[in-house]
């Protein structure tokens, strides 16, 4: 089953939108249908088509794609189908609005005084004592754990935290540090970046760490 | 498994996995409708755009995304 009722071609899409009129009208109402018919499957792991808030959600989501796609015409650049640049528009526009109402009363504060993740913490602040009776695997972990809590810093300890022990999205972390998600993104690289080579001049690897939990 | 061994094998996870050279959100959200619409079209993208592929495989956030563009694109395509 195709979901295509109307086949403009790139060019066409681009000349109809272009300008004020009939014609950039008549194409904005098929991109209307054309998105809305295409969110349900966009958004099929996220939310059920009959749940009350979906036809909120996709109506506030074809308004802002189409600003968008209006916005940004010019920046359209051919290299994919232009129906699929518009539905990345609107899968980002969607998918924010979920991950913002399902995390907007968590704050970074909530993730990380809760004692349950005082343990995850550790790990991120001093290194504790080496146990009396040390295996080999303890004190690698040990030296890990030294490792991490020399090169990160407490933003970076926070943001890994909250990713990866409560699966908060990278997106709802970066704006409660009042930060893009890209500059987010490479803040954490940088830090993994360092991680990895001081690993390396301990003659680490995050393989062997691995590997090493396996043992039992 | 407790949370602290649960972080640190994550993190090492992580690193095993990254690389110098990685496509930061901004570059991959650019191409990511030509990365899927190369998928959709059957071309082996971990040759033709390998480090977008590799970017999903770090950010779960551009993944999700990547997941339901694709949804959408094959569905357009005829190909649920």
């Amino acid at each position: 089953m195709s979901l295509m009722t109307v086949d403009r071609s790139n060019d066409e899409w681009r000349r109809d939108l272009k300008t004020p009129g009939h014609a950039q009208e008549t194409a904005l109402a098929d991109l209307r249908v054309i998105v809305a018919r295409g969110l349900p499957y966009a958004l099929s792991k996220w939310l059920s088509p009959s749940d009350p808030q979906f036809e909120a959600l996709v109506e506030e989501t074809v308004q802002e794609t189409l600003v968008r796609v209006l916005s940004y015409l010019d920046t359209f650049e051919g290299r994919s189908k232009f129906t699929t640049w518009v539905y990345k528009i609107a899968v980002r526009i969607a998918i924010s609005e979920l991950r913002r109402k399902r995390w907007k009363d968590t704050s970074l504060d909530d993730l990380i005084s809760d004692n349950g993740d005082l343990e995850g913490l550790e790990i991120m602040a001093e290194p504790g004592p080496s146990p009396e009776d040390s295996t080999e695997q303890m004190e690698l972990i040990e030296q890990v754990r030294r490792i991490i809590a020399d090169e990160l810093t407490e933003k970076q300890r926070n943001a890994i935290v909250a990713i990866l022990i409560h699966g908060m999205p990278v997106d709802e972390v970066a704006n409660r540090m009042e930060m893009t998600r890209n500059a987010l993104y490479k803040l954490l690289h940088d830090a993994r970046l360092r991680l990895k080579q001081r690993m390396a001049e301990s003659g680490l690897s995050p393989a062997d760490v691995l590997a090493s939990f396996e043992v039992s | 498994m407790n949370n602290s061994d649960e972080l640190l094998k994550g993190i090492m996870h992580i690193l095993t996995k990254t690389h110098d050279q990685e496509m930061d959100c901004d570059e991959v959200y650019k191409v990511i409708d030509q990365f899927v619409d190369a998928k959709v079209r059957g071309e082996d993208v971990s040759k033709v755009m390998p480090l977008v592929l590799r970017h999903l495989d770090l950010c779960r956030d551009c993944l999700e995304e990547y997941e339901a563009l694709l949804r959408v694109i094959e569905a357009e395509e005829g190909q649920e």
